[in-house]
């Protein structure tokens, strides 16, 4: 493919043949994808709101150069650096979340976003890759030296963090980052007592969010009323009837027309109706070779803070990509949560790309030429 | 070798410890573990989707789940301006509007197999439309295509034996107007959305929307609607207007038992509506009226303490700068004011006008409601326009009706306060009731109103509006024929003729209004066009047909004690006939 020699030691030459081969295609892939699932869905909402054919084409493409940028430019940084930035940028991102409080706009009743110049820049966007690295380096740090209490600190960090973002609100990205942190620390060795007491404790949070949020509350009931249409669900669920196996071809789907999120949080549903079910399970195939792939190989890695931070990183995906995905089928009740890489949005395709950069970064085979794991000492 | 990114920098070799976390062995297997449940439960987790993509994509059970869902749902709920709207109806409870349920037909098209097939067998059953257009709109259409809002009974019945699974009808309700043009401009109509547009169900929309309230009586009797919009529209066509209006009021409360403008609408048919057909003229037209406004000039001059034998000279026309005020029946010579009135000179009028003073004009006419917005329960509703500057030259134009632009109901309601005794009353398109108490405000004396019932008698019975009379119901009124105003003066072909007329005159008790739009003479009229000729005939039939309708008896016109109770005194017109009852001959 590229012609790296095995001996090129420049800094192009090592990311070569350091870096996940597998998983960095992948991600190549689905950007792809969500380039393709665009030009589907994107002049479909353009033609609604009265926009310019391509409007949303073109500006998902201007984001796909940065996005390039981010992904690869991290994936060559080393661990250290990696973790540093990260760590140094928390602090920054957590204050940008909590002024959006004070100095946000509102979109749709909640204030997420910051206007910086031109830009409108979701600052939680970014609180997950940082908080996900920081939440590692606390687990391993506390696992190599007991008397640091690295759970207890990352465990008052998520709740503070859950606590901004419900008060935004934004209840779906509350629940992504508990669960990664759970997922985490679940790798990190989580006692089974508490991962019932966990498990109990989410099934608290979210009746609790039933409760204290309206938005939350008539979405599950929709969900959970079959004779409340939800208008959104039902066109999806028509879309994959009118699809079947293998879809009606490029361009001729129709439930596009009626879906208003056909771009965004539906465009699971729009590729089923042109691409057809094999298509869709493909997807889904390709979400699910990046985590599970992914988890597997690092049970061979030794470095709890890159497993840990791997394993925050590959439930970030996984959870997004299932998530919406079943919502699409009609198994979760709407939640508002994009496809990574694919549903429209530029700010959370950047934010995405600097996740899995800095995933493909601490997958990297960390000493060239060395075996991996204990044989580095 | 070059350092490359992935070397440390020399000299910062950091300790092991900073970096790394190794694990000891019994921790490796527990995340190990770990890791590998995550995995599984991961990968469980996406199976579990695409088994769901599959099951959804099978195309027999989507079919079957919608069919399921179909026969399961009932009404789809209605949003609440769809449910509750109360009936309009006239003052007997005859109904004007009224919500019906019906049946929306809508066609999913992606459930069409052969679309020719089925526009053939729609457009049979529709029963007014052609198999061509139907497939036009079917081949159109995405998704769910809106075939028709509304069914007939006939239709929906004939629509289920179409049996086509792609069809489906919805319950809904429309709104029908059962005396359709009839009642237009009193009822108007709504949009697509429900929202209403015009007349009553725009202006007392929250009264409709009310759940608790019972139908909504208008003030309209439906006999007498009827009879007045058959008798405009013979005028309209007879006389080639290209529009007119009417108004039947009762004076004593303001109610308004008939409003007719022409050209109207029937709201039942809204796809067909014209434009032009919206406009009220009765409400929202606005018009120099001429001569019925030398009414008001006498009125005034009684009030200032004229007297109805005091005279004016009316031998010369007037000359304002360039302008020349001339009579139309000129008689040259010194006139009462009866005279004026009988003879409608606008010298003698003018002359009145300028006596009172601007002033005093102003203000009268102020109080009489005409130079401010009327109000009756209907949007439709205009502001008079008032002359750019109101000096001497306007006091007199307006003394005989020009110069000052007024609608058709502020014309009527004015008029009805002077004959019934001097009170003006809020006209209103609803019933009285005590929820509706009629407003009473002292404008002119009981003396004056007096005085000017018997002028408006005087002009039916000697002047200008003879036609106007109905034999045993004692017609009063007053003739006006203004020319339309265009960008430059006037244009003395295009006419707005109006009468406007009082009965019983012994005891007022309605006021009929009839106003034509660029009325054309004929053979009949000798091609005259003016008031006397064409809207004052038309305002005598209306009275003979509506009289009986509302329970007015015929009395003999030449009873003694009537034509003393309307005689005027004998110095005030020194040249009418003395034998009386010559008059009818001259009809």
């Amino acid at each position: 493919m590229i012609g790296f020699g095995r001996t090129d030691t420049s800094t192009l030459g090592r990311w070569w043949w350091t870096v996940d081969r597998f998983t960095l295609v992948a991600f190549l892939l689905l950007i792809a994808l969500g380039i393709t699932l665009t030009l589907a869905a994107g002049p479909a909402t353009a033609l609604r709101n009265n926009l310019e054919h391509f409007h949303f084409v073109k500006r998902q493409l201007t984001y796909v150069g940065p996005a390039l940028i981010c992904l690869i430019g991290l994936s060559i940084l080393s661990v250290e650096t990696i973790r540093r930035y990260a760590i140094a940028l928390f602090g920054l991102v957590l204050l940008a979340t909590l002024s959006t409080h004070v100095i946000g706009h509102e979109v749709n009743g909640a204030s997420r976003w910051l206007r910086l110049g031109p830009l409108s820049v979701q600052p939680s966007e970014f609180l997950k890759p940082t908080f996900i690295i920081v939440s590692a380096w606390l687990m391993a740090a506390g696992r190599r030296d007991p008397t640091l209490p690295g759970v207890g600190v990352s465990a008052g960090l998520c709740v503070t963090i859950i606590a901004i973002l419900a008060l935004q609100p934004d209840i779906g990205m509350s629940l992504v980052i508990a669960c990664v942190w759970a997922a985490q620390y679940f790798v990190a060795g989580m006692p089974m007592l508490m991962v019932g007491a966990l498990l109990a404790l989410g099934a608290g949070a979210m009746f609790g969010a039933y409760h204290m949020f309206d938005h939350v509350q008539s979405r599950f009931d929709r969900f959970l009323d079959p004779a409340a249409e939800n208008y959104q669900v039902r066109r999806a669920m028509e879309a994959f009837e009118a699809g079947g196996l293998t879809g009606r071809g490029p361009g001729q789907g129709e439930v596009k027309y009626l879906l208003p999120d056909g771009h965004t949080d539906f465009i699971f549903a729009v590729a089923a109706e042109e691409f057809g079910a094999i298509a869709c399970i493909l997807g889904i195939l390709l979400f699910a070779l990046i985590v599970v792939r992914g988890l597997f190989r690092m049970r061979g890695e030794g470095d709890l803070f890159i497993v840990l931070s791997c394993t925050g990183f590959l439930t970030l995906f996984g959870l997004q990509a299932a998530v919406n995905i079943g919502v699409n089928l009609n198994l979760l009740p709407t939640k508002g949560m994009t496809l990574p890489f694919i549903s429209y949005g530029g700010s959370s395709l950047l934010a995405l790309s600097v996740s899995a950069g800095c995933l493909l970064a601490l997958m990297r085979r960390q000493t060239p030429g060395q075996a991996r794991g204990e044989a580095r000492r | 070798m070059n350092r490359t990114l992935f070397d440390r920098p020399p000299g910062t070799e950091l300790a092991q410890s900073d970096l790394q976390c190794q694990l000891p062995g019994s921790d490796i297997t527990r995340v190990r573990r770990r890791l590998t449940m995550l995995g599984l439960a991961f990968a469980i987790g996406f199976t579990a989707l695409s088994a769901r993509v599959i099951h959804l994509s099978k195309p027999d059970l989507g079919s079957g789940m919608a069919a399921e869902a179909a026969t399961v749902a009932v009404a789809p709920e209605l949003p609440a301006k769809w449910r509750t709207r109360s009936a309009i109806t006239d003052r007997d409870g005859q109904l004007l509007a009224v919500d019906l349920p019906t049946h929306a037909l809508s066609i999913e098209t992606r459930k069409v197999r052969r679309p020719d097939r089925l526009a053939w067998r729609l457009a049979e059953a529709l029963g007014d439309t052609t198999p061509a257009r139907v497939l036009e709109r079917l081949e159109k259409a995405k998704g769910a295509l809106w075939l028709r809002w509304r069914l007939t009974p006939d239709q929906v019945a004939a629509v289920m034996r179409v049996g086509d699974p792609s069809i489906s009808l919805v319950p809904t309700v429309t709104r029908s107007y059962p005396n359709g043009r009839l009642t237009a401009h009193v009822v108007g109509f709504m949009d697509s959305e429900r929202q209403g547009r015009a007349g009553l169900e725009r202006g007392v929309e929250d009264r409709l929307l009310d759940p608790s309230n019972p139908p909504v009586a208008s003030s309209i009797n439906l006999g007498v609607q009827h009879a007045v919009r058959a008798e405009l529209a013979r005028a309209v066509e007879t006389f080639s207007a290209i529009g007119g209006a009417a108004l039947v009021m009762d004076v004593t409360n303001g109610e308004i038992l008939s409003m007719v403008s022409l050209p109207d609408f029937d709201a039942n048919l809204r796809e067909s509506l014209r434009e032009d057909a919206f406009f009220n003229r009765a409400t929202y037209g606005r018009y120099e009226m001429g001569s019925t406004f030398k009414t008001f000039t006498a009125a005034m001059a009684l009030e200032a303490g004229k007297r109805l034998s005091d005279s004016y000279d009316a031998t010369d026309p007037i000359r304002f700068g360039r302008f020349r005020i001339r009579d139309h029946h000129a008689k040259k010579r010194e006139m009462t004011v009866a005279e004026i009135f009988k003879f409608s000179s606008n010298i003698g009028a003018a002359k009145m006008a300028v006596d009172v003073g601007t002033e005093n004009q102003r203000k009268f006419l102020g109080s009489l409601g005409l130079l401010e917005r009327a109000a009756i329960e209907i949007p439709e509703l205009v502001a008079p326009q008032l002359p750019y500057r109101w000096g001497e030259l306007e006091t007199m134009t307006i003394g005989f009706g020009h110069g000052l632009s007024v609608s058709p109901l502020h014309l009527a309601t004015a008029i009805g306060a002077m004959v019934n005794g001097g009170n003006l009353i809020e006209p209103t398109l609803l019933k009285r009731s005590l929820d509706n108490p009629a407003t009473l405000r002292r404008v002119i004396s009981e003396k004056t109103s007096d005085s000017i019932r018997k002028l408006l008698r005087l002009v039916v019975a000697d002047g200008t509006g003879r036609s106007a009379a109905a034999q045993g119901y004692v017609v009063g009124g007053k003739t006006g024929t203004a020319e339309k105003a265009i960008e430059k003066g006037y244009a003395r072909k295009r006419l707005i003729t109006s009468f406007v007329g009082v009965f019983p005159m012994q005891a007022p008790r309605y006021v009929v209004l009839a106003m034509l739009d660029e009325p054309q003479g004929t053979k009949q009229t000798y091609n005259y066009m003016t008031a006397g000729w064409n809207a004052a005939p038309t305002v005598g039939r209306i009275i003979r047909r509506v009289a009986p309708l509302l329970g007015v008896a015929p009395v003999d016109e030449l009873d003694p004690e009537i034509l003393r109770a309307l005689a005027l005194p004998p110095s005030a017109d020194p040249l009418a006939k003395k034998a009386r009852g010559g008059r009818d001959a001259t009809l």
